[in-house]
């Protein structure tokens, strides 16, 4: 190899470095907080993130548009996060089977927290919806997030958050998208069933309605 | 020819769809013509709009140090390999 092309093949890959660093650390805070909530604990968390971000690095030859890095980097966090799931799940097909693990108080098909909380007429002081949407905090929704069992939680994270198609979601799992639809609705369902939960506990009321005390 | 309008039965069923872009681009915008008339229905549409927005939000946390270091390492080692492996 000659001096010359040695010598800009290292400028090269610095440069290549320091922008894969750049794009790391404005996409790191977002990184760690999705694989957070995918696997729920903190050191799980920082093992996914630094193992995908390994990957790219070793793969980023394969990204042929750099505008599409930060999609292809969710594409292989979800993928690590898929994998190492996988491995650690005892029942080698619990990700098609989530009814044995979803707990009975969590069960809701339809529930709508709009439905609790709309009103039928106008207020003047504004809406419930609203008061409800402007109490909510952050961790709130992280506590309501992690109470879904996992198959629920991981699509409603992919969908939701990620903004993955149902077809990216099903192909990723490898579960028919029909399962996709239905999974995503109920885990839907199940996490506005908990932050209404949350939110009475709390001592959230819906005013005008007569609602309180009666059991749900 | 006009289309058959949308009942707000059908809306809300397919408001989710909708919400995660899933519907044609005609379907979209039946919904979206649906939605600019009735307040029912947009109502229910803005407060699931905002709540998954605040879902989305809830996963910015700020990523530990220590990881960041980690991060650096591992590339640098990667680099190191590379290095020693061209020359
Ligand atoms: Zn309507």
């Amino acid at each position: 190899m000659s001096a010359s092309s040695s010598s800009g093949d290292g400028l090269s890959r610095q440069r290549r470095r320091q922008w894969f660093e750049h794009e790391i650390e404005r996409l790191m805070d977002r990184l760690y907080g999705t694989a957070l909530r995918l696997t729920r604990h903190p050191d799980d968390a920082e093992d996914i993130v630094a193992e995908s971000i390994g990957k790219a690095w070793t793969k980023l030859d394969e990204l042929r548009d750099p505008e599409r890095f930060e999609g292809w980097l969710f594409h292989i966090l979800n993928n690590t996060f898929i994998n190492e799931w996988r491995r650690r799940q005892c029942r080698p097909k619990l990700a098609d089977d989530p009814d044995n693990c979803e707990p009975d108080d969590l069960d809701a098909t339809h529930f709508s927290l709009f439905q609790q909380l709309h009103q039928p007429f106008l207020l003047w002081w504004g809406s419930t919806e609203d008061r409800f949407l402007n109490e909510l905090l952050q961790d709130d929704l992280q506590q309501a997030l992690d109470a879904l069992p996992d198959p629920y939680r991981v699509i409603v994270v992919f969908v939701e958050v990620q903004g993955c198609t149902y077809g990216e979601v099903a192909e990723l799992l490898g579960i028919p998208l029909g399962t996709v639809r239905s999974r995503l609705s109920r885990g839907r369902a199940m996490l506005q069933k908990v932050l209404w939960k949350q939110a009475r506990e709390a001592g959230f009321t819906v005013d005008c309605r007569g609602t309180e005390g009666k059991p749900s | 020819m006009t289309r058959r309008e949308l009942t707000c039965e059908e809306v809300i069923e397919q408001l989710f769809d909708y919400l995660d872009r899933e519907v044609s681009s005609q379907h979209r915008a039946d919904i979206e013509r649906h939605l600019e008339r009735c307040r029912d229905c947009f109502s229910r549409a803005e407060f699931e709009k905002r709540l998954r927005a605040k879902v989305e939000k809830s996963v910015s946390v700020q990523a530990p140090q220590r990881l960041r270091r980690r991060v650096k390492d591992l590339l640098d080692r990667f680099d190191t390999d590379e290095t020693n492996s061209t020359n």
